[in-house]
């Protein structure tokens, strides 16, 4: 069986809708284990004390706000490519969702620079450029809004979506690029396995990051079947009128 | 049980409230309109039947 038989909307339902419920559920246990973990079972950090309680929210938000926008790229580029409408709708889908991440990634690295760097905010390479992701979505949800045809809409948030990739490839990798800057590189790295942090702090963060990729796919799955619903509802109003 | 979080309680317990506050408000605003969609497409089909379209 093709991959692209999932791109039958009808299907998608079909397959994805006994599957929400268990995710959901995996999602949030994942996320009350993990943060409750994190929140009341680890030690202070001898530098940062207490703060870094913010780790268990601050570094998943941050992973999903940027793999949110890799995976609208990669469904836009398919839209692009095949016409999939499904594809075009998970993009649409998961962009209010890469939002809030953004937005959690922003406030808690906020309220975690004040105490620890003396500022709420820096021109920083990977802050600004979050910042500028965080834009990037706006932008990319308010043209879906603003353009009444879906398939010219889907068109050009796709191609809003590669530019803004730019910018999420920086928001990972600023840190790399650039040394000056408030913010650290980062204390997982996927690429080297070379991770500075202890266990006492790395198995719940691992926990919560399981809870914030679970909660994000399984939100792009309902939004998906709530846009797909959506289009199908318009096809008939449609059909009846004329 | 609730851990002594020093001089930053106020910043460690404001993240968390804001950060799960927004979870659970994309989780609600997502099932909701998911909810409503369906029962919207519901009766359309129904009519749609009912007109024979």
């Amino acid at each position: 069986m093709s991959i692209w038989e999932y791109a039958n909307p009808k299907k998608f339902i079909t397959i994805t809708t006994p599957l929400v419920p268990w995710i959901l559920g995996l999602a949030i246990a994942c996320l009350v284990v993990g943060l409750v973990w994190g929140f009341f079972l680890t030690p202070d950090d001898f530098r940062q004390g207490s703060t870094v309680k913010i780790i268990y929210l601050h570094v998943p938000a941050a992973l999903m706000a940027i793999n949110a926008w890799f995976m609208m790229l990669l469904a836009s580029l398919i839209w692009l490519v095949r016409r999939h409408h499904v594809s075009a709708l998970v993009a649409r889908a998961a962009a209010p969702v890469g939002i809030v991440m953004t937005l959690i990634t922003l406030i808690t690295g906020a309220i975690w620079g004040q105490p620890m760097w003396g500022t709420w905010w820096a021109w920083d390479p990977r802050l600004t450029s979050f910042l500028i992701l965080f834009l990037f979505y706006l932008g990319y949800i308010a043209l879906w809004e603003a353009i009444e045809d879906p398939d010219t809409a889907a068109d050009l948030t796709s191609v809003l979506c590669i530019v803004g990739s730019v910018f999420a490839v920086l928001s990972r990798y600023a840190v790399n690029f650039w040394n000056q800057g408030l913010h650290q590189g980062t204390s997982v790295p996927v690429v080297t396995g070379g991770r500075t942090i202890s266990d006492v702090f790395f198995v719940p963060l691992v926990i919560c990051m399981m809870g914030f990729g679970l909660l994000f796919f399984v939100l792009v799955l309902i939004r998906t079947q709530t846009e797909i619903r959506v289009r199908r509802m318009r096809a008939i109003q449609l059909r009846m009128r004329s | 049980m609730i851990p002594d979080l020093g001089i930053y309680a106020v910043e460690v317990t404001s993240a968390y409230v804001l950060s799960i506050s927004l979870l659970i408000t994309i989780l609600v605003l997502s099932l909701l309109r998911a909810r409503k969609i369906r029962a919207q497409l519901l009766k359309v089909e129904a009519s749609r039947l009912l007109n024979n379209v």
